[in-house]
């Protein structure tokens, strides 16, 4: 719910900034182990949108970024999810997650301002 | 409706004023501490009792960010320190720029150390810098010692845990040992320091551990 209002806020001020009547859509990255609950997130964004005029009407579109894992012992990337912090070639624990944990507003579509 | 790409992290404003805060804190010679947790873990308690254990040779402050109310203020303004209650208006974590707020409303001149103690919440706190030198979780007793496995990010985040209401132990099932090796599995750097804020254990340790960060924090 932080990360809710906290992006309503940011899309709020970029609007102000660069003289944005209304911002049709905003599409975000979201890492697979970010610990955003998409669909609680979407509700969560119906609920917060309202309280700032330029979003009111916003569509909120979310792309999985796929968890990654790197390992440092054998040098192998695998998928985080399925293996978890043990790497499944070498079972080394020495491992680094590489995406996965990101949320990232990628672009907005808007009205107005100065092309 | 044209499109603009913005690609960057939703929280990269915030991060940017937290490293500002931090700064401007290191500049000033006062440490900024923040304390995470869930509601009735005891904080204001294991404040109380530092403040009353520090007092005499540390200017401290603190910051009590609430919902509503100001009951926590007055404990801690009881117990000898310059404080103020944060209303976060509903928000359920505090960001940077509500502490740079909230500091610049309480005064921090002078101070050697100034506690933010956070909304009582594990998730929302965790995703938000909020400038502080230090980040201290705290985990009582009653709660359990799978708290690391539900809220792993918190963990992450922290340079230091307390485990407070040790004096419960016996009432409950909390495996010290299970825990400790939990949570250096997600952190390896923690500090890790079991307190009784009502008998006094570990407070000795807890509060020589934070005199020795203000004075590095100072250096």
């Amino acid at each position: 719910m932080g990360i809710v209002t906290h992006l309503a806020k940011t899309l709020d001020e970029t609007a102000k900034e660069n003289g944005l009547i209304r911002i049709g859509s905003v599409t975000l990255q979201v890492g697979e182990v970010s610990g955003i609950i998409t669909d609680m997130f979407e509700d969560c964004w119906d609920y917060f949108k309202v309280r700032y005029p330029v979003i009111k009407d916003s569509k909120l579109i979310l792309e999985q970024v796929p968890a990654v894992t790197w390992c440092d012992s054998c040098k192998k990337e695998y998928e985080t999810v399925k293996y978890g912090r043990q790497c499944p070639y070498c079972h080394s624990a020495e491992t680094w997650l590489l995406r996965g944990n990101e949320c990232i507003i990628k672009e907005i579509e808007a009205e107005g301002g100065q092309d | 409706m044209k499109t603009i790409e913005l690609n960057a992290s939703v929280t990269a404003s915030n991060d940017a004023d937290a490293d500002a805060i931090r700064m401007e804190m290191k500049a000033k010679g006062t440490l900024l501490v923040n304390l995470m947790s869930s509601p009735g873990s005891g904080k204001t308690t294991l404040l109380s009792r530092i403040i009353k254990d520090l007092k005499d040779e540390k200017k401290i402050g603190v910051m009590e960010a609430d919902i509503a109310s100001d009951v926590d203020a007055i404990r801690v303004e009881e117990a000898g320190a310059r404080s103020i209650q944060a209303h976060t208006d509903g928000m359920c974590h505090m960001d940077a720029g509500m502490t740079r707020r909230a500091m610049e409303a309480m005064g921090t001149e002078e101070l050697d150390l100034v506690f933010l103690e956070n909304v009582g919440n594990l998730i929302c706190p965790a995703e938000f810098d909020t400038g502080a030198g230090k980040n201290i979780m705290i985990l009582s007793v009653p709660e359990g010692d799978d708290k690391p496995l539900k809220y792993p990010l918190m963990f992450e985040k922290s340079d230091a845990l307390v485990i407070t209401k040790m004096d419960t132990k016996g009432y409950f099932d909390f495996d010290l040992a299970k825990c400790t090796e939990r949570v250096k599995r997600l952190n390896e750097n923690i500090e890790i320091f079991p307190v009784s804020a009502k008998t006094g254990e570990g407070m000795n340790e807890l509060e020589a551990w934070l005199s020795d960060q203000v004075s590095q924090w100072k250096a």
